[in-house]
């Protein structure tokens, strides 16, 4: 178990790229760092990495404190976001390099080598230079240099930044079937909200040197805790307005066209209702795949806002409809799974419409930050495991 | 290959001209040199002069020239090593640490390329005057030391611009000492830097005459002095032979380290 206790960096007097910062990892844990460019994901992976001094906190390793090793004194490795792989030495001398250092016997560290170079596929580039390899086998054989020294826990630095799509998904598979394997713990940095999603454990997002949210990609997917979490995984739409009524089971929020929308708590009770005082200004959040665009209004028991069909934008696998409210706010963003009966065929650009979706699928937030939640209203929450499956389908009226 | 010549336009001929007067200029008069240290004396009046090695024969007999030869070489070896270590570890500080006065270090290492031989080699002498450091091959290894190494700061500080930092913490990382790092990635990748550096302070030391002349002092002549002290007497062929010998030495260097340098880029 790799415990961070306010951990913060400052550089020079008064920029501090990481803020006190408390963080648990576990062991075999795929855990993910996910943030925007500068939030100092870099700076936290090369403070456990030994690469950069804490200013100030505590990195503890099995009960060890272990922040005022160097980083050739811990167990740890990374596979750093450029690879750097050692240009004058080969394929094979760079697998070995770190079995050298300490002192593996002859053997064993052919054995070893073998080994790593087969479990990334690169059995036949033993003899190579490094040169002479291509981005994704450069990306493997870094991989490999790292794992072949068996880390507790490895660190990836936004390994897979450098490569085109196709390649990086291929990689992601790979490197989670690594992982599942081996069971170590992987640290893996990303900026790219949909690989850390697809592979991780859990996730912590970052922001401003902080971290805004650990849990796992559900959790972190439909259950944000503060809007930024809400608006940087995935797709959100934005509703502002005030509160105008909260009542034990729901808040009712007028919006800017005298609507009143409503919210629930969700249904597995894992997103309790917030504390929220009637004139709050506050923000409703809808992810795009919760709202369904109808032709006529629907029943009391949804949300709905009338707008114009102002776009359809076929994407393969859905199809995004942008929908144009007619109080002129923002336009919504309506995502929908594309079936036998396409979006195209059954809307045309211009249409009168509804968009729609259950209290139970929205989120309320404040203005800027989180509302606060009742102590006792978290209690209700049954056991994670109940979160894992599909999301809460709605029902009413789909396209049709 | 053929295509991109192709498209190359044709250069007029002013510039052949410019080029050619160019080339004869600068390499006549050492081809004469070559010649000349070849041929043997005539025979008489109107005989032909005849190809020799004779004044070769007379040069490598020479004792005096072969101390001669013997002090360059000494002088030259020592003062390159003294200044490729010295000006690779000052490389590596500038590039690496950041110390107060670094950007004054920086350019202090430029000023012996551009300052004029003669002061400094006055600058020098008045110097080991005054430190009471007696004249001779110590003094001037000190010498050949001060200028060498800024050849040798610029080539090595070159090689680490391009120098991917990550490949250390790599190394870091993999358990290596910081020792260790730099014997297995550090040096083997500064390398080539590292040796063109040795072999320009070689080829300067040995072909150095100003300010080994002011440093020198009695009884330690290296070559270049060893000829000029001859010319005093007259050009005699056997200069010729040993400037051609020179010459020679010279540009085996020199075609050892403008070769195009095969060494491993410093980054992946
Ligand atoms: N050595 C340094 N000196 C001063 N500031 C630094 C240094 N290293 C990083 N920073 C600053 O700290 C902040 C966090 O940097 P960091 O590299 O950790 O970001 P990141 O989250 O990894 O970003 P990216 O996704 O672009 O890699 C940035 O604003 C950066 O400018
Ligand atoms: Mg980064």
């Amino acid at each position: 178990m790799l415990e961070l206790k306010g951990l913060e960096k400052k550089y020079g007097r008064n920029y501090t790229a990481v803020k006190k910062m408390d963080l648990t990892i576990r062991e075999g844990e795929f855990f993910s760092i996910l943030g925007p460019s500068g939030c100092g994901k870099t700076t936290l992976l090369r403070m456990i990495g030994g690469f950069e001094t804490p200013s100030q906190g505590q990195i503890i390793y099995d009960g060890k404190r272990i922040d005022p090793l160097p980083a050739n004194q811990r167990q740890f490795n990374m596979v750093f976001q450029r690879y750097a792989l050692f240009p004058h030495l080969s394929v094979w001398e760079n697998l070995a390099f770190g079995l050298k250092m300490k002192k593996v016997p002859e053997i064993d560290l052919r054995t070893r080598v073998n080994e790593a170079l087969l479990m990334v596929k690169m059995e036949s580039f033993a003899h190579r230079g490094i040169a002479t390899l291509s981005g994704g086998q450069q990306q493997r054989i870094a991989l490999a240099r790292a794992l072949v020294n068996r880390p507790r826990v490895l660190l990836l630095d936004e390994p897979l930044s450098a490569l085109d799509l196709k390649l990086r998904q291929q990689m992601q598979v790979e490197l989670l079937s690594i992982q599942r394997r081996l069971k170590h713990t992987f640290i893996f940095v990303t900026h790219d909200q949909e690989e850390a999603l697809t592979l991780s454990d859990r996730i912590a997002v970052m922001n401003g040197g902080n971290v805004e949210q650990v849990g796992t990609p559900q959790e972190i997917y439909e259950y944000p805790k503060t809007p930024f979490v809400a608006q940087f995984i995935g797709q959100v739409n934005t509703i502002e307005g005030e509160v105008k009524e909260a009542r034990p089971d729901t808040i009712l929020v007028s919006g800017a066209a005298r609507r009143v929308l409503m919210v629930k708590p969700s249904r597995d009770g894992q997103r309790p209702l917030p504390v929220a005082l009637p004139g709050t200004p506050v923000k409703i959040l809808v992810r795009p795949e919760k709202l369904k665009v109808l032709k006529s209004a629907p029943g009391p028991e949804q949300n709905a806002i009338e707008g114009t069909l102002r776009e359809v934008l076929y994407q393969g696998a859905v199809t995004q409809l942008f929908v144009m409210p007619r109080d002129g706010s923002a336009p919504l963003i309506v995502s929908q799974p594309n079936t036998a009966v396409t979006a195209r065929r059954s809307f045309n650009l211009g249409d009168k419409v509804f968009v729609a979706w259950l209290p139970e699928d929205c989120l309320l937030m404040g203005r800027e930050a989180a509302l606060p939640v009742a102590e006792n209203s978290v209690s209700i929450a049954p056991p994670l495991l109940t979160v894992v499956g599909p999301p809460p389908e709605s029902s009413g009226a789909a396209l049709a | 290959m053929e295509s991109m010549e192709k498209i190359r336009p044709r250069s007029p001929l002013i510039a052949k001209l410019m080029t050619a007067i160019a080339f004869l200029m600068l390499y006549v008069p050492l081809f004469a040199l070559v010649i000349y240290s070849f041929l043997g004396p005539s025979a008489g009046p109107g005989s032909p002069q005849a190809w020799t090695l004779e004044w070769y024969r007379r040069i490598l007999v020479n004792g005096e020239v072969l101390d001669a030869f013997n002090m360059s070489i000494y002088v030259g070896i020592w003062s390159t090593l003294v200044s490729t270590l010295l000006g690779t570890a000052a490389a590596l500080a500038i590039e690496r640490f950041r110390f107060p006065g670094r950007q004054l270090f920086d350019m202090i290492t430029h000023v012996p390329l551009i300052m004029p031989e003669i002061v400094l080699g006055l600058a020098l002498l008045i110097w080991f005057v005054v430190l009471r450091i007696t004249l001779g091959p110590f003094s001037m290894i000190l010498a050949h030391t001060t200028f060498s190494v800024s050849y040798v700061i610029i080539t090595v500080k070159s090689r680490l611009q391009g120098f991917d930092d990550s490949l250390e913490e790599a190394a870091h990382d993999l358990g290596a000492s910081p020792w260790q790092t730099f014997w297995k990635v550090t040096l083997p990748l500064i390398w080539p830097g590292v040796l063109s550096g040795a072999l320009m302070a070689f080829t300067l030391s040995f072909d150095d005459f100003l300010i080994t002349f002011f440093t020198a002092g009695v009884g330690s002549d290296t070559l270049p002095l060893k000829i000029y002290s001859m010319i005093k007497f007259g050009v005699s062929p056997e200069i010729n032979a040993l400037s051609t010998l020179m010459l020679g030495a010279t540009l085996i260097l020199v075609v050892f380290f403008f070769r195009p340098s095969k060494g491993a880029p410093t980054h992946a």
